[in-house]
């Protein structure tokens, strides 16, 4: 089914940020995540977690904690300042200095009228909050040391603080601490050693809950002030903590990696008195856990380790199906490389600087399946550097290797690359049109002349040529919402341009009219990948879960393909897939032929060949291969799937025929995490 | 040909007290094991066997308390019966008879009148799935009741007893089997199931070991095949129920145990470490390791005080709640096979054969008790499964019980092997045996057999080997070693054609030597080491060999796969032979007799015959299934006097067989059973009756009887008197719960003290006596009252003095006596010396 010469790529270090903070939105069901780099990113449960938006982060400001307030998200960090967010744009919306040093908790009560933080003074601030902003109240009262953790008593009336060796009550209408309950040290040398209560909880009936860095979940009662029961579930600190909507049941992580269920249980069948009993212990982490959150059915985990792990809670599920299967989220769900299809250049994404590597070159031809000798070695040309604390968000290299352009939060810069022997320098493009002041996507014409910038709604166009850049146009949907572009897909012959949003929406643009042509009818499921077919112009788009769209663009409706893949259905494999497609690529050879690819598989579809149904074998290159040449024609169907590689992050077709991919293994990312705790493992 | 209904197969002594799991008294001061074909009472003080409730006719399955009376206990047996015992004075109250084979019983308080059995009622007995019935206990006097009201609970269950628990007050029940555990509510008749998927990603094995459920909170533990403990919880709700998990083991979990107070879950498993969690907080626990072979079973005493573990060495061993092990109670050690054959130590007539790894046990069968281990290795054991490790593969006494050879081996599935020869000589200061002599090379390949030679002038040792040589080995042989050292050497080294000898034996005196080269039997002189004559036996390689003793010492027996011959050594000539295929071979040392164990179509049959006649003296069909190649005779304590032709074989020995499933057998013969019943009744009668009024009457009543029996009558009377005092002795030791009323008793105990009738006289007389008894009920009473205890002393001692004198003319006036007023009788008696 096609052969191709494969670059098999590994030099991109690039390495995730260890997870910080969780916040789970009840109401629109989606996560967000605090990475230690400053990033935030929502996760859309429903939509098989499939990663929304992000945020990223800047320089010196490491998050700490993160709070839902309704539809309205903030965080706090150590540096002390309390950011809001906006989810439309994605971006900051602004930050407020809460004035009590290092913030090292936040929390906003049920009612979303106020806003708790606990600051490293020992001041618990209470901030209200009002349309657009939030505003200073007051503070309860003083302790002498630090508060770790918050939590609101579901009326709104109480909070528990979590502090060093010590828990205290606050009665919020008079901001006077009701109880303080003293948490015992650990024995023998860590006796010496504060103890840290680095989660409490605070159920409705008046039970509190909380972890410390003995390794104990302690229950207490706040009305009198007592411990009621304490479990020791761990050598090791219990980082978090976190308590399900009915709650029934708490999950706590720990520094050994392990996340521990209690659940209230009735000790006799059919009584009521019910006590917090330890159940079920998941080990999905090799490092410390710093965040849990148990949402509707699954317990959500994320760590040092910079994976978020799904893990479903088999009681809870109703029917099981792959939108509710474990899931184990390593990457994201953006490309982070963008190659020059022309010139073998690819561009590497980093959180504060960007590389250009030029790909090796080998000698000639041989068999398939085997490795060709390196030539010319892989050559990094580049090393971009950025200048302030903001981090990338998006980049991109023009398919002809001479433009480079980045985009953070706040800036946007373009650079002329000049490659003369063995000299690379590149030039800055100065006075850039003031729309080009920072983009959500970028993305080149194919033949170069024109760089597409997607800043909120809209699409900017700017012409490029060697003395310059120029604006030419702004592309506006006729309505919709107001979410920000995510993806672009230009089509090959400079003719049409597609954009799609967080809320689903797809658009297509004339470029020649600079008007916009139609709008895709919105499915279900955020689009993870789409391309312009370069020679039907028809749009092939990828969802979240893994359902394929093809979209004429010319008579503006689903092709005969798409209908017939929509009738038949897909094949249970393909569907229960737990990685998004991130890239679609046409082979200009081959029309018929569809790549796709997610973190595990490359995928050619071959639109020519039936669709595969339900009973039929999925994966059948291998007998395929057994067949003789008759059979195999009987048997074959559209889909052809590659698995020797794996966790990849980019794939992407060049001009000369030749595939490249670049894997991030996650043996070698497990290399540069800090070492984890030591546990004694049995017979090790 | 020879009547054999008197003669049975019994397990007697050495029997598993690991089946099941042992059971403590409410007030911890006993604890019960099943045992064979009995139940046994232990002390858990002093670990001694108080005694063993013998009544089942095969292996006893499962005992429990009665939960409705705790001096209580019911036993299950796999002959069909559930039977109903008062343990601490070992009295049979009820048999229940089911019908069925039971596997396991259970009871609850909740269930009044109800037993739960585990039966198989499939036709088939080998089908693996039992039953899960309940019984509801007819509620007659009778002694034998049939049980006839069963109703099943669940089909399908298990067939490990340990799978199957009673839930918190017999509200539930829970029994697991491969990947289910199915929870069944009593109340509203609902079960519900749990599964567990066959193996996770990382190759667990989730299979259910055991099962044990809270006594007070609805918490069902479980342990598994890879390790895990499992504690469920939520179990009445399809889908919400939840479960936490504990894990220590490495291994399977064979049991679990809930403590009465459930504060506590202990589980034990092939570590053989007694892991104590505690409920609630599950990562706190205790261990108690090194505690022996794996353990199979625990039970908890009522009081939590003490826990008793059943390990798989058949050891029971008692542990006190703060750890500490405070008894073991060993039965005999029986491995997966006994490689050295079962001997006799003719210094304590103990039964020896391997015990521990790398140990020699001695074990008394007439006492039922463990003696001691002799290390015969003296390396550390490692309990690690695939570790190839010295073994015990051969052991010899020589006549007098003085020296002892023993061969370890390593290497047996390997091909390196290596084996040592040692001699161990018979201290008398320590009274064990000393290591005496290690030879390193005894032969360039394995030793096949060895014996001493049988006269008690000289000690020799032969040895024959798979190198095609046997060897002759005596003390102090060689010239190089010190003279005032005894050590062993090698005397002579003999071969036949380059054949591999199989066995050799000695005469009975020792002046002929027998060694067979596969179908070559080859006698020599040990005195001048010539070989004498060949024996050419009809085809087939030799099996077995034995020189008959006493008078028939001139034969020579020897065995092929399928011939049995006898040849006579004066003639050197086949004396007979007969086609049977006899798997062993064992000479009586005290006597002619040679039982020989045959092996046909899928039973075995014994055959006891004497060289000198081919006709057998004994025979019994059908002994067991399996094949047996394991006997000895065990000389008996006293000889007994059978007169009868078919049992006068056990008169001096008894004969102790081992089938493949290590069940250790033996032939007992109905009277002796009795008398062995009876005899152990008297023991405990005379330990146990507590000092009252009534036993110093009668006390002094039997020192007077003796005292006049002794001198003045031989001969007739004698055995009469133990007669009348058996009945009184059974009288008092029976308790009075369950003696019938007094008034029914007072006439039998009066009747006792008469000297019963001989011949036609007698027989009239108890038809009288019955007609009388009848009046007697009627005024028994006053006649009870009318006595005081004073009169009642002087007028006992007077009766019986006179008793012995009186003529049959008077007895009978007695008897009218009797009957009349009390207080005259009194007087007359009074009057009398």
């Amino acid at each position: 089914m096609g052969e191709f010469k494969v670059h098999r790529v590994r030099f991109f270090d690039y390495i995730p940020s260890g997870i910080r903070a969780l916040a789970f939105n009840q109401d629109t069901e989606r996560i967000a995540v605090a990475r230690m780099d400053g990033s935030v990113e929502i996760f859309h449960c429903p939509d098989r977690c499939f990663q929304e938006k992000i945020i990223p982060g800047r320089e010196q400001c490491g998050i700490e904690g993160l709070s839902w307030v309704g539809d309205r998200l903030f965080s706090a960090g150590l540096n002390g300042e309390i950011t809001e967010y906006d989810l439309t744009n994605q971006k900051v919306k602004y930050t407020l200095d809460a004035y009590g040093g290092p913030i090292w908790a936040i929390t906003g009560n049920q009612q979303g009228t106020h806003l708790a933080v606990g600051c490293e003074d020992g001041t618990v601030k209470l901030f209200e909050l009002i349309e657009d902003t939030i505003q200073f109240e007051r503070n309860l009262d003083r302790q002498k040391s630090r508060i770790i953790s918050l939590s609101w008593h579901p009326s709104g009336s109480k909070i528990a603080a979590g502090m060093m060796d010590a828990i205290q009550i606050f009665n919020i209408e008079t901001g006077h601490s009701i109880h303080r309950m003293l948490v015992d040290r650990g024995v023998g040398t860590s006796r010496s050693r504060e103890c840290v209560v680095w989660s409490v909880v605070y159920l409705s009936n008046g039970t509190i809950i909380s972890g410390d860095s003995v390794g104990m979940i302690k229950i207490w009662d706040d009305q009198t002030g007592t411990l009621i029961k304490s479990h020791f579930i761990t050598k090791s600190d219990v980082l978090a903590l976190s308590v399900s909507r009915d709650e029934d049941s708490i999950v706590a992580g720990t520094s050994e990696g392990t996340v521990v269920q209690f659940q209230f249980i009735a000790m006799v069948l059919g009584k009521d008195d019910k006590e917090w009993v330890r159940t079920r212990t998941f080990k999905n982490h090799t490092h410390d856990i710093r965040a849990v959150a148990e949402i509707t059915t699954a317990v959500v985990s994320g760590g040092m380790d910079t994976h978020l792990v799904v893990k479903p809670l088999l009681d809870k599920i109703e029917v099981k199906s792959a939108a509710s299967a474990f899931r184990k989220i390593c990457f994201p769900h953006r490309r982070l490389v963008s190659c020059a299809k022309k010139s073998g250049l690819m561009l590497f994404q980093y959180t504060g600087h960007l590389e250009l590597w030029k790909l090796g070159e080998s000698e000639g031809q041989g068999m398939p399946g085997s490795s060709l000798l390196i030539k010319k070695n892989p050559e990094k040309l580049l090393h971009l550097k950025l200048k302030g604390e903001d981090h990338i968000r998006c980049s991109a290299v023009s398919p002809c290797g001479e433009w480079i352009v980045y985009s953070t939060a706040s800036s946007l810069r373009l650079y002329q690359l000049h490659c003369a022997n063995n000299n690379v320098s590149i030039t800055k493009i100065s006075n850039l049109p003031k729309v080009l002041s920072s983009a959500n996507q970028l993305c080149f014409s194919s033949d170069s002349s024109h760089l597409f910038s997607a800043s909120t709604q809209s699409v900017h166009l700017v012409s490029l040529s060697q003395d310059g850049c120029k604006f030419v146009g702004t592309l506006k949907p006729k309505s919709g919402s107001h979410q920000a572009i995510h993806l672009l897909a230009a089509s090959e012959d400079g003719k049409w341009l597609a954009s799609a949003n967080s809320d689903h929406e797809v658009h297509i643009y004339n470029l020649q009219t600079l008007k916009a042509h139609c709008t895709v009818p919105v499915y279900s499921s955020a689009v993870t990948a789409m391309g312009i077919h370069p020679t039907t112009n028809c749009l092939f788009m990828m969802h979240a879960d893994q359902q394929m769209f093809e979209y004429s663009i010319e008579l503006k409706q689903y092709t005969d393909w798409s209908r017939t893949v929509q009738r038949k259905g897909l094949h249970s494999l393909w569907l229960n897939r737990d990685t998004p497609c991130l890239n679609v690529m046409f082979n200009p050879q081959n029309p018929s032929h569809v790549i796709l690819h997610d973190a595990y598989m490359l995928c050619i579809i071959d639109q020519s060949l039936p669709l595969p149904d339900d009973k039929a074998l999925f994966y059948n290159q291998l007998t395929l291969k057994s067949l003789p040449e008759k059979q195999r024609k009987s048997q074959s169907h559209a889909f052809k799937v590659c698995k020797t590689f794996k966790d990849i992050l980019c794939v992407e077709l060049m001009s000369d025929q030749s595939l490249v991919v670049v894997e991030r293994p996650l043996e070698d990312l497990a290399t540069q995490l800090p070492a984890p705790i030591k546990q004694k493992k049995f017979a090790t | 040909m020879v009547e054999k209904s008197d003669i049975r197969v019994v397990r007697c002594g050495g029997s598993k007290i690991n089946l099941r799991p042992s059971v403590f008294s409410t007030d911890s001061r006993f604890v019960l094991c099943a045992s064979g074909d009995s139940v046994k009472v232990y002390s858990t003080r002093t670990e001694e066997c108080l005694h063993s409730l013998q009544g089942h006719t095969n292996q006893v399955t499962g005992i429990t308390l009665n939960p409705a009376n705790h001096l209580q206990v019911y036993s299950c047996s796999a002959d069909g019966t559930v039977k109903l015992w008062d343990f601490i004075d070992g009295i049979l109250i009820k048999t229940f008879i089911i019908g069925y084979p039971v596997f396991a019983i259970c009871v609850s308080e909740k269930h009044e009148g109800i037993i739960f059995l585990q039966l198989s009622m499939a036709t088939n007995s080998k089908s693996e799935c039992l039953q899960l019935v309940a019984v509801h206990l007819p509620k007659s006097a009778e002694q034998e009741v049939e049980a006839k009201e069963l109703s099943a609970v669940c089909s399908h269950i298990s067939s490990n007893p340990s799978c199957t628990a009673l839930g918190r007050g017999g509200e539930f029940i829970a029994f697991a089997r491969h990947l289910q555990l199915n929870v069944y509510f009593f109340r509203k008749q609902k079960t519900y199931s749990f599964s567990l998927q066959a193996t996770d990603k990382k190759g667990a094995k989730n299979a259910f070991t055991c099962v044990a459920c809270h006594p007070t909170d609805d918490c069902i533990a479980t342990g598994h095949e890879d390790g895990k403990i499992r504690l469920w919880r939520n179990f009445n709700q399809k889908k919400e129920y939840t479960y936490s998990t504990l894990h220590w083991h490495h291994n399977a979990v064979n049991t679990l145990c809930f403590t009465p107070e459930g504060t506590h879950l202990l589980s034990g498993g092939i570590e053989s470490v007694l892991v104590q969690w505690k409920y609630g907080a599950d990562n706190k626990k205790e261990l108690l390791p090194r505690l022996g072979g794996a353990i199979l079973h625990i039970a908890a005493s009522s009081d939590g005080q003490l826990f008793c573990t059943s390990h798989s060495d058949n050891k029971l061993t008692v542990i006190e709640s703060n750890f500490k092990v405070c008894g073991v109670i060993q039965g005999l050690v029986k491995g997966d096979d006994v490689l050295t054959d079962l001997m006799i130590d003719p210094r304590s007539k103990a039964l020896v054969l391997n015990g521990r790894p790398g140990h020699l046990q001695f074990y008394s069968l007439l006492r039922d008790k463990h003696l001691y281990n002799l290390d015969i290795v003296q390396q550390e054991y490692i309990y690690e499964a695939g570790l190839d490790q010295f073994e015990v593969v051969k052991a010899v006494f020589d006549i007098k019980g003085s020296w002892l050879a023993t061969v370890e081996e390593r290497g047996r599935k390997s091909s390196d092997l290596e084996f040592f020869l040692k001699l161990w000589a018979y201290d008398e200061k320590t009274q064990s045996f000393v290591l005496n002599t290690t030879i390193t090379a005894a032969h360039t390949d394995r030793i096949i057999s060895m014996c001493f030679s049988s006269s008690e002038e000289t000690t020799m040792l032969v040895t024959t080997a798979e190198d095609g040589q046997f060897k002759a080995w005596c003390q102090g042989a060689d010239a190089d070693t010190q003279q005032d050292q005894n050590f062993w050497s090698c005397d002579f080294v003999g071969s036949y054609h380059n054949l591999k000898p199989t066995n050799c034996s000695f005469s009975a005196d020792s002046s002929l030597l027998a060694v067979s080269f596969q179908e070559v039997i080859t006698i020599w002189s040990p005195e001048t080491w010539e070989m004498l004559t060949t024996l050419c036996q009809p085809p087939g390689e030799i099996r077995d060999l034995c020189f008959g003793r006493l008078s028939c010492s001139k034969y020579l027996l020897s065995t092929t796969n399928r011939n049995l011959c006898c040849w006579n050594l004066l003639t050197c000539a086949l004396e007979w032979s007969t086609s049977v295929e006899v798997s062993k071979l064992q000479p009586d040392p005290l006597s002619e007799n040679v039982a020989a164990f045959s092996y046909q179509s899928k039973h075995t049959d014994l055959f006891v015959f004497k060289p000198s006649e081919p006709r057998p003296l004994f025979t019994h069909k059908n002994v067991c299934s399996e094949k047996v190649h394991r006997a000895v005779f065990v000389p008996q304590e006293e000889p007994l006097n059978n007169c009868d032709e078919s049992s006068q074989w056990l008169n001096r020995s008894q004969l102790y067989f081992l089938t493949q499933n290590m069940d250790l057998l033996t032939f007992n013969q109905a009277t002796e059973e009795d008398r062995m019943l009876s005899s152990s009744k008297r023991l405990v009668i005379d330990d146990s009756v507590a000092v009252t009024p009534f036993y110093l009457l009668l006390g002094k009543h039997r020192q007077q009887q003796q005292n006049l029996n002794t001198p003045s009558y031989t001969g007739a009377d004698k055995p009469q008197q133990p007669q009348g005092s058996a009945t009184i002795k059974e009288l008092l030791h029976t308790p009075a719960h369950v003696l019938p009323a007094a008034s029914v008793l007072c006439s039998m105990f009066v009747n006792s003290l008469l000297i019963s009738k001989t011949g036609v006289r007698e027989e009239m007389e108890s038809s009288e006596q019955e007609m009388d008894s009848e009046k007697e009920e009627e005024d028994s009473e006053e006649e009870m009252e009318a006595c005081d205890s004073q009169q009642e002393l002087r007028a006992q001692g007077s009766v019986d003095e006179v008793t012995p004198k009186l003529s049959k003319a008077q007895e009978k006036e007695l008897k009218r006596v009797r009957k009349t007023d009390f207080s005259w009788m009194t007087g007359l008696i009074d009057s009398k010396p």
